[in-house]
């Protein structure tokens, strides 16, 4: 059984289809990459999992251990172990980062996982995840916060966006250090160099999967542009 | 339970420290509907109290170069559920004084209860003073609160006002105050209100920056819900050289909840510069996903939200 499995998932918003009978499945203890480009429908598959609003699947199912989750609200999926690191993360005015880092469990340390992030504690334990932040200080700390509520499912949109190149690494060792600590990971992304920490990856292209392989052949099948969905013209890495 | 144990009690559970009324180390003012029930003056701090006709006449004076290490305590308010309070504050920092007052205001039973409080405050050159008033107020709604204010910071002086409203009905609430910033002083005054039910909240907060070099920000926090209303009024009027103003008003609305926002920036002095940012909106539904998304019920997430806003 996986952990996370998804069957014939279609999805419309708008009067516009986003996704066609997507199937996925992510195993326990797996990094599970979903590269595509802009618009290709990935963040909409995060958001359906996670169960945010107006993200109801138009058909099809989501099963989280065995059991649909379709019909459970967004707090409910969280309390199953799924959670997301949105790719904007939203800024939350008079909550302070150790007050944030804590909402899961009000006894762990949260120093330490601001040190997973290359963050240094006194610094910012205090601030405030407000407008003061730069993009990628929010961003580092809202993988802090994944990492401190010790998820069974982490889905991770665009970890690598808005941190500069040379940190890359850091970000590439945090995802990691999730699947050390016990979960699955989906990890999104439009870089085929993030496909290198995956052990499963899945290409998408206009809302459907084209590919699901090992992450070297994604990677490869991605840059040739041999896509059958668009022909190559949309789903490319230029 | 006397009323000054009653009084203690009341600040005890608005978070502060009640028993500190009765260190003698500390200052205080406790006044309940139009009576004086006690006064402590400190070395550094003289403190007289006249009933009127009128109301209440309080005066505190921070003597020159005093450095008030403990907060003045101002504890006023109507224990009844009907009543009238007005006092007059006249409040004096001298030179290069400093001092913090709290004001504890607490209308805990208030079914129809009327509080105005007139305060004039002159705060000397180079004199700093923290004002910080925390109300408390019972769940009926029935309480009119009319807070007047005319403040006047002489060069390099510094005031701080912090109002918060953010616990049980606000009822009627007009806050009305003006504050003249001279050379190389600062202003700041922060306003956070959170309306329920039918409450109705009106705040208009004036700073001129009338020396150069001057500084303000007046920053305003309200959160509403059920068929609150609330109008905010801030103004700022840069009149000299090399003056900083910023109004900076945000306004959470949910319900039937009517919210209006109205910044004013004046500038006459070619070297002044006074800015604004005004926002009024629901709470935002990323906020709370990202909240809920960590475990939190859509209840939980709205409240915290809302906490931090007023935090």
């Amino acid at each position: 059984m996986h952990l996370l499995e998804i069957n014939n998932l279609s999805f419309q918003l708008g009067g516009k289809m986003i996704l066609h009978h997507l199937n996925l499945t992510v195993a326990h203890g797996e990094i599970h990459a979903l590269i595509g480009t802009n618009g290709s429908g990935k963040s909409s598959v995060a958001y359906l999992i996670l169960g945010c609003e107006k993200y109801v699947p138009t058909s099809g199912e989501i099963l989280f251990e065995g059991n649909s989750i379709n019909a459970l609200k967004l707090f409910e999926r969280a309390r199953l172990g799924i959670t997301l690191s949105w790719q904007e993360p939203a800024r939350l005015e008079g909550i302070a980062v150790e007050n944030y880092l804590r909402l899961g469990d009000a006894s762990i340390d949260s120093a330490a996982y601001l040190r997973k992030v290359g963050l240094r504690p006194e610094q910012y334990l205090q601030r405030n995840i407000d407008k003061t932040l730069s993009g990628g200080q929010r961003k580092r700390i809202e993988l802090a916060s994944v990492l401190a509520l010790k998820p069974k499912l982490a889905i991770l949109d665009e970890p690598d966006s808005g941190i500069d190149l040379l940190s890359i690494g850091e970000i590439s060792d945090v995802i990691q250090s999730c699947k050390v600590n016990g979960a699955s990971v989906l990890l999104i992304t439009h870089r085929e160099e993030m496909l290198r920490i995956a052990d499963r990856a899945s290409q998408l292209c206009g809302g459907k999967i084209v590919l699901t392989a090992s992450p070297a052949e994604v990677a490869q099948f991605y840059k040739s542009r041999r896509c059958t969905v668009c022909d190559g013209k949309e789903c490319h890495d230029d | 339970m006397t009323e000054m144990e009653e009084v203690s009690r009341i600040v005890s559970n608005m978070g502060a420290d009640g028993a500190a009324l009765a260190d003698r180390r500390v200052a205080h003012v406790v006044a309940s509907g139009l009576d004086l029930v006690s006064q402590r003056a400190i070395p550094g701090v003289e403190i007289s109290n006249e009933k009127t006709a009128a109301g209440l006449v309080t005066q505190i004076t921070v003597k020159r170069d005093a450095e008030i290490a403990n907060p003045i305590h101002l504890c006023i308010g109507v224990l009844h559920d009907t009543g009238r309070q007005r006092i007059q504050l006249q409040v004096r920092l001298e030179d290069d004084s400093s001092a913090k007052i709290v004001a504890h205001c607490f209308f805990p039973r208030a079914q129809n209860v009327e509080h105005i409080m007139d305060a004039f405050i002159e705060i000397h050159s180079g004199a700093e003073l923290h004002h910080a008033e925390g109300h408390y107020h019972g769940p009926f709604g029935g309480v009119t609160v009319l807070p007047t204010a005319k403040v006047r910071v002489h060069p390099h002086g510094r005031y701080i006002s912090d109002f918060s409203l953010t616990s049980g009905r606000v009822g009627k609430l007009r806050i009305d105050y003006s504050v003249d910033v001279e050379a190389h002083a600062i202003a700041e005054l922060t306003a956070k209100v959170f309306g329920h039910a039918d409450d109705e909240i009106r705040i208009s907060e004036a700073v001129v920056l009338s020396g150069e070099q001057a500084r303000s920000l007046i920053r305003t926090r309200v959160a509403l819900e059920d068929q609150a209303k609330a109008q905010i009024m801030g103004r700022t009027d840069g009149n000299a050289e090399g003056a900083r103003g910023h109004v900076d008003c945000m306004e959470i609305v949910r319900d039937q909840a009517v919210a209006e926002a109205i910044p004013i920036v004046r500038v006459t002095h070619p070297l002044a510069k006074v800015t604004h940012e005004a926002a009024i909106r629901s709470i935002d539904q990323k906020q709370l996903e990202t909240l809920m998304a960590h475990g939190l019920t859509p209840e939980q997430a709205v409240e915290m939200v809302v906490a931090g806003v007023l935090r």
